[in-house]
């Protein structure tokens, strides 16, 4: 029995294992330490139970560490690690809890923005129409009578303001589909601007026509005009600020998964980190195949087992150097003939041989089954009524002679929790609704797919921290490095400036592509 | 008789007359020795030459027992002049005509080798 600290929670084969080596591990580190430590800090799934008593585990609950009692501990307690289905862990509370107080908070933050928004874009659509009326309304009877001009830019307003509310509408008004940290610049600077602007006029409007009681009414709708005017300016001004000026591409940015170094580049243009953060995680959806923990738990016990075997003892006196034990112990881990690399290697040669004879397995059997189905046509409907089947019922027909087959494979691959049965025998009565072949339906299966393509209850990713040195409202530059992070993984991103590329410029003449013999020739005399 | 005089010693170069007497076969007179290399022709693929824009010509193969042979015609000589005639500039047809001229019976060549080991052997069994 491996010393392992493996600490990974798969119910299906590994809870035994797991459970004697972490009751080894509380043990020792309870004799040391106070009772009630919370190792909830640590972020991965290796949280032991130890919430207070008040929150109901539901389960097989973990017997409490008896602190007294060391010697039957193998036969006398049963212990669950991490989560199964059944209970809830220390970290879904936090968890819980976290999502609770950050909905309300950045809730607030983002009716706020949209509220302001809505408030100034409503008084900057009405403040035309009323520079046109409040003299029509107010001193109507002095106003000079003017005709077909101002019809004309009557009309010429109404169509302008149509056109500013239909560009606003396309621009602003969307689904926010990410709540950011701190506020956006560009558009804050933008509202800003806009009021400014409304109100110098509204300023001037007041001083110069109110009060003075112009009785100009061309005038004023001219005026009223080169406001929607400037109106419309500014809407294109906000759209070269928040569409065109990021759309090319001058920085390259690599995203690296931390737990197993998948690794992705992706084009950016000029944006702020925080907006470039939020396209890597949209990318991180579709392009990063999906994070499992089932799939680190070999590396994390090699780990173990490298430093598992030494222990430092200090014979020369008291005296606690910490730095030259770690060194020493390091030095002798490396003077260690361990042959961990022969074991690496033999196990993957054997992973991969087992994982290929499943795959073949799982081919047949599918493509067996699905030569079970056939598809009625309209004309043979009417023929055999009897025996019809919809592809709910048909998928479940087959379903059992390959269900052995696939379970198998995706055990092997540690793939077993993504796939209930209820979601295979959908994916399979969709496959057969769409007429797709065996290896269509298995597409899913054998490879490991984004995370977009699993339920989201596995996702592993939903809350995210920026985590940056640099204040994320600035812009990208050169060299720049920020984190990801959310509770089981993070994703380092590493942000390169596109070079500067000189491209010139050579002509060359068709008639200018001559040839010659290469000779060697050889003479005897 | 192999006339080896030693008319400069040039360090990295060795320059040496040789003079051929052709041999009778049948209608032809032959020499025993082939040539490669002149303008005409590709200087890199020349296995002789030190610097391979060298587009003189070189001996590739001498016959054994051939006349040039034994007049001490080595692998990878330079034939410079040929009975005074340059043959440092000459297309390979050109020099191949020099070299087998009818009415000669005699050619008498100016040839260069690279090493000075070979010089000092040469000179030591001669």
């Amino acid at each position: 029995m491996s010393t392992a600290m493996d600490t990974e929670s798969t119910y299906s084969g590994y809870s035994h294992y797991s459970g004697h080596s972490k009751k080894a591990h509380r043990q020792g580190r309870d004799r040391h330490k106070s009772p009630r430590s919370k190792d909830g800090s640590r972020s991965e799934k290796s949280v032991t139970i130890q919430t207070p008593p008040a929150e109901p585990l539901l389960g097989n609950d973990a017997s409490r560490p008896e602190e007294g009692q060391d010697d039957n501990w193998g036969e006398t307690t049963t212990a669950i690690t991490g989560t199964s289905e059944h209970s809830i862990s220390q970290e879904d509370i936090a968890r819980i809890s976290k999502d609770l107080e950050d909905s309300v908070g950045l809730d607030c933050k983002r009716y706020l923005g949209l509220t302001v928004a809505a408030v100034l874009g409503l008084l900057v659509f009405l403040t035309p129409i009323a520079f046109i009326l409040l003299p029509q309304i107010l001193w109507r009877d002095d106003l000079e009578p003017c005709g077909t001009v101002c019809e004309g830019l009557f009309i010429s307003v109404a169509f302008k303001l149509l056109i500013l509310l239909i560009g606003t509408w396309a621009l602003f008004f969307r689904q926010p589909k990410a709540d950011i940290p701190r506020v956006f610049v560009f558009r804050a600077l933008l509202l800003v601007l806009i009021f400014l602007f409304v109100f110098s006029y509204w300023l001037f409007y007041g001083v110069r026509i109110l009060d003075s009681k112009d009785t100009n009414y061309q005038g004023i709708v001219q005026y009223a005009v080169s406001l929607v005017d400037a109106l419309l300016f500014i809407h294109y001004l906000a759209i070269v600020l928040l569409e065109l000026r990021q759309l090319q591409p001058m920085f390259t940015v690599k995203v690296v998964r931390s737990t197993d170094g998948e690794s992705r580049y992706y084009s950016l243009g000029h944006l702020s980190i925080q907006r470039a953060a939020l396209v890597v995680l949209e990318n991180y959806y579709r392009d990063f195949t999906v994070y499992n923990p089932a799939l680190l738990t070999a590396s994390k016990s090699r780990a173990a087992k490298h430093m598992a075997g030494l222990k430092v003892y200090n014979v020369d006196g008291p005296g606690n150097n910490a730095s030259g034990q770690s060194r020493a112990m390091i030095a002798a881990a490396a003077r260690r003939r361990d042959s961990s690399h022969n074991e690496l290697y033999y196990e993957e040669a054997d992973h991969e041989r087992r994982v290929k004879k499943r795959r073949a397995r799982l081919v047949v059997a599918v493509e067996e089954a699905f030569t079970h189905i056939k598809r009625l046509q309209s004309e043979e409907q009417q023929k055999a009524p009897g025996e019809m089947m919809d592809p709910r019922e048909a998928a479940q027909a087959i379903f059992p002679s390959m269900a052995r087959a696939l379970q198998k494979y995706l055990r092997t691959t540690r793939q077993q929790q993504y796939h209930s049965m209820e979601s295979i025998l959908q994916h399979l009565s969709f496959c057969i609704t769409n007429n797709m072949t065996p290896k269509a339906f298995l597409e899913r299966y054998l490879n490991p797919g984004p995370t977009l393509q699993y339920d989201k209850d596995r996702w592993f990713s939903k809350q995210w921290t920026l985590v940056s040195e640099e204040a994320v409202t600035s812009g990208l530059q050169d060299g720049i490095v920020f984190v990801l992070k959310c509770l089981d993984f993070s994703l380092v991103v590493n942000v390169k400036k596109i070079p500067f590329i000189k491209l010139s410029e050579e002509f060359i003449d068709p008639k200018s592509h001559k040839f010659v013999l290469r000779l060697q020739s050889e003479t005897s005399v | 008789p192999v006339i080896a005089t030693l008319s400069s010693f040039i360090f990295f170069s060795f320059q040496q007359r040789i003079e051929i007497h052709k041999l009778r076969q049948g209608d032809n007179l032959i020499l025993g020795f082939s040539i490669g290399g002149g303008i005409d022709q590709d200087p890199t693929q020349n296995p002789f030459s030190e610097d391979k824009t060298d587009k003189g010509i070189y001996v590739t193969r001498v016959t054994e027992g051939g006349p040039a042979e034994v007049a001490g015609l080595q692998i990878g000589d330079k034939i410079m002049q040929v009975n005074g005639w340059d043959m440092t500039m000459v297309t390979h047809d050109q020099a191949r005509k020099r070299l087998t001229k009818r009415n000669e019976e005699v050619v008498r060549l100016l040839v260069t080798r690279q090493s000075l080991q070979k010089a000092v052997q040469q000179s030591m069994m001669s």
